[in-house]
């Protein structure tokens, strides 16, 4: 087969593919793909999938000292729940054609991202009740679109992914509406909460819409279905709300609510924070990797012995 | 048959036990050799912190002075927890953490089949469920300690070593208290002492597939019963109540 051929087939292809996006129709496996579509997914759902673990490290800094039996039970599910998620995306990524093994191997090597929203500490248990609000709120909004993204295997644990995020949120919520209307001293602490993550928050949605290198092809294939800006706009506008039936406040001086949109306006984010985070040089970057890889490495043997084990009974 | 005020000191051995080890466990999240194993040693937390949980309940309610399974498990100090020794070891390696589980979900195993038949009635419903429990966490811990024993040369060392630090830990799951011979005649609870010939045939037929020794150790440590524990409670227990003691008196 010639280099043309190839060429020719490979546009005619394409251009059904294309068609089948814009009839709305689910990518499988097994389907023809793009290559680019391909890797972009591959992307994605290994970054989901990272963030699902690497995110069990600050929430999992909590749960040896939650303050009563329930909640250190239902945040045990809630990461319980996180690390299955991380092993349901990394399953589906591998329908892709890749290995899940080289997948986390990338990410213990520093090549692949993970959620920014983690490379920040969990200082007062105050933090926990903020990540479930807004982190795991941020992640519905997101998730509730991926939930339509083309491809199949990603949609489909998008929606029972988004299931589970929705009591991570309420269980988050209740923590902070619980202090809020606690003692002073619990007030605070959850005030100082959602002054530090709020931000943060806002910047997991990713860069502005005009500043944002994947979200064009993104939103050709079907991937994503909304941009990052609408995303966060829908988020912001949730959250007020919630913020202010606890009678908390958000740390925004320059906040206004827009009459002619019905929008809740921000004030300017600060994208300088947000790409030294990602750059590395948030305030936990080196902590949360450093965590995974001495895992990994204090687990080694482990690993051996399972496949020893199986190739001396196979 | 009513509730039995004496059952309590029984109840805070069996709670404080789920409660510490539970903590222990606890302690693995985010950090195990595999995802799967995140997954596994979480949910045997939440399985065991779930069961203390019950248990210390049913404890303050049949005590009677006003004290729920939260001043139990936070506002005690070190000297009148009651688990065994075995439960608050520090986590050591996965091979530690393995065997430890071993020993002790086999001797759960035994201990909820035995008190779902309880005449008390709340603790044989909180056994029948947590047996279930117990079960899977025994073919967990099992199925590794056979991995892990008939593995590679250094996963098999490593499991020796975590059987022969443990072993002298096991005896005082099956020391009897001498005073509570009405609760075992009441059918309330039993004689932890007769579990001991079923865990032993157990352990000894698991330990042969790992191809693993049994130590020869004829002391056994105990005190955890009695509230003399090892340093290392006070340090668990200086984390795990930290927040709740900060804050005396505020709801969660």
């Amino acid at each position: 087969m010639t280099t043309t051929s190839t060429a020719s087939e490979d546009s005619s292809r394409l251009a059904q593919f294309e068609a089948r996006i814009a009839a709305d129709e689910s990518i499988e496996p097994k389907d023809w793909m793009p290559e680019r579509y391909r890797k972009q997914l591959i992307r994605m759902m290994a970054q989901h999938a990272h963030s699902e673990v690497v995110g069990m490290l600050p929430e999992g800094n909590w749960i040896t000292r939650a303050p009563t039996l329930r909640r250190k039970m239902v945040l045990l599910a809630k990461v319980q729940d996180e690390a299955g998620h991380g092993l349901y995306i990394y399953c589906g990524t591998e329908t892709l054609g890749v290995d899940r093994h080289d997948l986390v191997q990338e990410l213990l090597d520093g090549k692949a991202k993970y959620s920014s929203i983690f490379n920040y500490p969990t200082l007062t248990w105050a933090d926990i009740g903020a990540i479930g609000w807004l982190v795991d709120g941020a992640a519905i909004v997101n998730q509730t679109m991926l939930a339509k993204a083309s491809f199949g295997p990603y949609a489909r644990a998008m929606v029972r992914i988004c299931k589970e995020e929705n009591f991570h949120k309420r269980q988050g919520y209740e923590i902070m509406a619980t202090l809020a209307r606690g003692t002073g001293a619990q007030r605070a602490m959850a005030q100082d909460a959602l002054n530090r993550w709020w931000w943060p928050s806002l910047m997991m949605f990713g860069p502005h819409d005009k500043d944002s290198t994947n979200s064009d092809e993104l939103m050709r294939w079907g991937i994503k279905r909304k941009s990052n800006d609408e995303l966060r706009q829908r988020f912001v506008n949730m959250t007020i709300v919630q913020a202010q039936a606890i009678d908390l406040t958000v740390p925004d001086a320059d906040l206004k609510y827009n009459e002619m949109t019905g929008d809740w306006e921000t004030g300017p984010i600060d994208w300088d924070e947000f790409w030294r985070v990602v750059k590395g040089n948030g305030p936990c970057n080196k902590e949360r990797l450093d965590a995974r890889r001495k895992a990994d490495a204090d687990g080694a043997w482990v690993r051996a012995a399972a496949s020893a084990y199986v190739e001396k009974h196979a | 048959m009513p509730p039995h005020p004496a059952l309590v000191p029984a109840l805070l051995r069996i709670g404080d036990d789920r409660l510490v080890l539970g903590h222990r466990t606890s302690e693995w999240c985010g950090h195990a050799p595999i995802l799967e194993e995140d997954v596994a040693l979480v949910n045997i937390a939440l399985d065991l912190i779930g069961q203390a949980n019950l248990v210390l309940q049913h404890a303050g309610a049949l005590e009677g002075t006003g004290r729920d399974q939260d001043a139990l498990a936070f506002f005690r100090e070190a000297v009148e927890f009651r688990n065994a020794l075995l439960c608050e070891l520090p986590k050591g390696d996965f091979g530690v953490t393995i065997v430890r589980h071993f020993f002790h979900s086999l001797f759960s195993v035994l201990q909820w089949e035995a008190l779902s038949r309880s005449a008390d009635t709340t603790l044989a419903g909180i056994a029948a469920k947590a047996l279930k429990e117990s079960r899977y966490h025994a073919r967990h811990s099992g199925g590794w300690v056979i991995r892990l024993g008939d593995g590679t040369d250094e996963s098999h060392r490593r499991a020796q070593e975590a059987v022969d630090a443990l072993w002298s830990y096991t005896g005082e799951l099956f020391m009897q208290p001498a005073n509570e011979a009405d609760l075992v005649s009441a059918g309330l609870t039993p004689d932890v002492s007769t579990l001991e010939p079923a865990w032993r045939a157990q352990v000894d037929d698991v330990l042969r597939r790992a191809t693993l020794r049994v130590p020869e150790v004829v002391w056994m440590q105990r005190g955890g019963r009695d509230g003399r524990h090892t340093e290392h409670l006070g340090h668990m227990l200086a984390e795990m109540q930290i927040v709740a003691r900060s804050h005396p008196g505020a709801q969660w």
